[in-house]
């Protein structure tokens, strides 16, 4: 599900900017580890299966996958440190007017999962190398050592996550405390202590310096990974607040335009105040404009069909009194076979305006991965299909001639008194057959103009 | 519907924290739904309402999906009255709040632009026991089934919307009314509002207390 819903909508939930390149994150929100395989899985657009599979395969070739593992999970940064959603619902987050997100953590299965594995491949080694002297050690060291990178990683969520923004060390630390934070450092540490105890009883029989050294060694080394975490995401978090800064200033200027937008339209209003279809208009204009500033983070442009369909309500309604509910389930980019649906939807919705006697109009519009449908529902006045007389070409040439021109199929359901459907289908062809044959649709689209 | 009206009007808690807006949909439902719908209490927060609705005990409640104190879900979460239904009332178009709250336990979502007359109907459907679906809501909810919404933890039993239901809600979503949906699919009123009552129980799998129940309907706990 994974890789075919975000396959087929790219842009859906990742809008990458053009200029920006796209970067790897680790994705804490499906994580069973660090989520390095998820996030990557994400970033190559592949299934998380096979990141995970590749990961494991490679962990036995001498440990290769287990380092690689690591390394990113230092590396790459983890996402939603700012997830930026509409400035509404952001809004809303701030001021505790929406639930939060549940944290995925509290189920135990990924961490028995994990318990599992790893005492499998535990045991796995063993029993393939034998036991050998600094294999215990090491392992508990790793462990412990994961466990704090582990508690770490928690904490700079948190941080993110809590809203008064100071940055307190012990919360940088421990995150919001509670056992699981407590114990999780407590076993980190004492795994780490255990393994330089083991390692100190096994190698006693050696020369007196080389565990001394060996010990003080680890130490330092388990101090940096304490610390380490700390201090690198401390840098991090540097750079993140100046974009923070700078997004903040953007936004604080779209909220003054829209202030002043929102402004201009009442003081329209107040002038128009005895013109009730006039401020009508004008507040539902501002409506959709704020509505969609404020609650849909993917901005409504013409490139995809659900946004060229918006488009197109949002025009027909500011030249017709007409009010028109857009829905649509799945979308797809807007390629030269798809315009003539919104065109001929547009002339069904325009129609509704000016003949059916109401001032509603439903468009819903569905995408598969076979076929486009778009239906155009009002109850108004309705007609009677076969009384229309010949010379009228509403109807017949925009919209049912339109689409049988171009390969699709439209119905026109209607009865006195009951209100009118216009039910236009066209079928979505392969996608690579649009590039390759651009010039019949490019002149059709040239006839209808003219 | 007939049968509430006849036992006196349905009583209602509006929960909304802007004054304003409660004002309001007081004032339309006084003007159109007299002797149908009355409005008992009001709650500006989660935590007024929970108390409001706990001593009140009304059978509808107008929940706004952003409140302070943890939104429209944390009142249904905290469950102040057992025999209470909710109706969620809201501006945010966002398809994850409209989803959360009805996975939430939300009867029903509508938007504030919704007419008086509509709003009287939508909350004597509620009610009655029936699901209230806007077309946007209907939408949503396909989007959500066919995976393009990311609802919080997709539930393995989310896809399974019969051929029927899936029907029912595409019809809903072109703007039918309940009894043109019967009409076009040769079905009694009735069923339409099962089928929807039906979509409702899929999306709301996910609170626990009904995941725990579906767990042991299979044998699972």
């Amino acid at each position: 599900m994974t890789g075919s819903t975000s396959a087929s909508h790219p842009s859906a939930r990742h809008p990458s900017r053009p200029g920006s390149p796209r970067r790897a994150h680790r994705d804490l929100t499906a994580s069973i580890a660090g989520g390095v395989a998820s996030g990557l899985a994400r970033h190559l657009a592949v299934p998380v299966l096979w990141v995970r599979g590749f990961f494991v395969a490679t962990a036995f070739l001498g440990g290769f996958g287990l380092m690689l593992y690591a390394g990113l999970w230092m590396f790459l940064p983890a996402d939603q440190h700012f997830e930026v959603g509409a400035p509404g619902l952001e809004s809303a987050t701030r001021t505790g007017k929406r639930p939060g997100r549940r944290s995925r953590l509290r189920d135990a299965g990924p961490a028995i999962a994990l318990g599992a594995l790893f005492f499998g491949v535990v045991l796995g080694v063993e029993g393939i190398f034998g036991q050998g002297v600094l294999f215990w050690p090491v392992v508990l060291g790793i462990a412990g050592i994961a466990l704090l990178w582990r508690q770490a990683d928690e904490a700079q969520r948190e941080r993110w996550i809590d809203s008064s923004g100071r940055i307190d060390p012990f919360r940088a630390v421990f995150g919001n405390g509670g056992w699981a934070a407590y114990g999780r450092i407590a076993a980190g540490l004492g795994l780490i202590v255990t393994a330089l105890l083991v390692f100190a009883i096994a190698a006693g029989q050696a020369t007196f310096a080389v565990p001394v050294l060996v010990a003080g060694l680890l130490g330092l080394v388990g101090l940096a990974i304490v610390v380490g975490p700390w201090a690198k995401r401390l840098i991090d978090d540097l750079g993140a607040e100046r974009v923070e800064r700078v997004r903040t200033q953007e936004r604080a200027d779209m909220a003054a335009h829209l202030h002043d937008s929102v402004l201009q339209t009442l003081a329209l209003i107040q002038k128009n105040s005895h013109d009730a279809t006039t401020v009508a208009r004008l507040a539902r204009s501002q409506e959709r404009d704020l509505r969609q500033w404020l609650f849909e983070a993917e901005t409504t442009d013409a490139t995809t069909l659900a946004g060229a369909l918006k488009e197109m309500a949002a025009d027909v309604e500011s030249q017709h009194p007409v009010v028109v509910d857009v829905v649509t389930v799945g979308d797809c980019d807007l390629d030269e076979a798809l315009r003539p649906v919104v065109l001929a939807a547009r002339e069904a919705v325009v129609n509704v305006a000016k003949h059916a006697g109401t001032q509603r109009a439903d468009v819903y519009a569905e995408t598969s991965p076979g076929a486009v449908d778009v239906f155009v529902r009002d109850r108004g006045a309705g007609f009677d299909l076969g009384a229309v007389a010949s010379d009228r070409h509403g109807v017949r040439s925009s919209i049912v001639d339109r689409m049988e021109r171009h390969g699709g199929r439209a119905d026109v359901r209607s009865a006195p008194g009951e209100g009118t459907e216009v039910r236009l289908h066209m079928a979505r062809h392969a996608q690579h057959q649009s590039p390759t044959q651009p010039q019949p649709h490019a002149q059709a689209s040239d006839e209808e103009n003219r | 519907m007939t049968e509430t009206a006849s036992a006196g009007p349905v009583r209602v808690v509006l929960v909304d924290d802007h004054a304003m807006f409660r004002a309001g949909v007081r004032a339309e439902l006084a003007a159109s739904g007299v002797g149908v719908v009355e409005v008992v209490g009001e709650a500006a927060d989660a935590d007024a309402a929970v108390d409001v609705v706990r001593e009140l005990q009304p059978q509808v409640v107008l929940l706004d999906v952003h409140l302070p104190g943890g939104g429209g879900v944390e009142v249904m979460r905290r469950q102040p009255s057992a025999d209470t239904l909710y109706l969620a009332l809201s501006v945010s178009d966002a398809a994850e709040d409209v989803i959360g709250t009805i996975r939430g336990g939300a009867r029903g979502y509508v938007t504030k632009t919704i007419t008086g007359p509509e709003l009287v109907d939508a909350i004597t459907r509620v009610a009655g026991g029936d699901a209230v679906f806007s077309p946007r809501l209907a939408g949503f909810v396909l989007d959500a089934f066919a995976g393009s919404i990311d609802v919080a933890a997709v539930d393995e039993d989310l896809d399974r919307l019969t051929e029927r239901e899936r029907e029912v809600m595409r019809l809903i979503a072109r703007g039918y009314a309940y009894k043109e949906v019967a009409k076009e699919l040769f079905i009694s009123v009735k069923t339409v509002e099962t089928h929807m009552s039906s979509v409702l129980r899929k999306l709301q799998l996910s609170s626990r207390h009904e995941l725990t129940k579906w767990a042991s309907d299979r044998r699972l706990l």
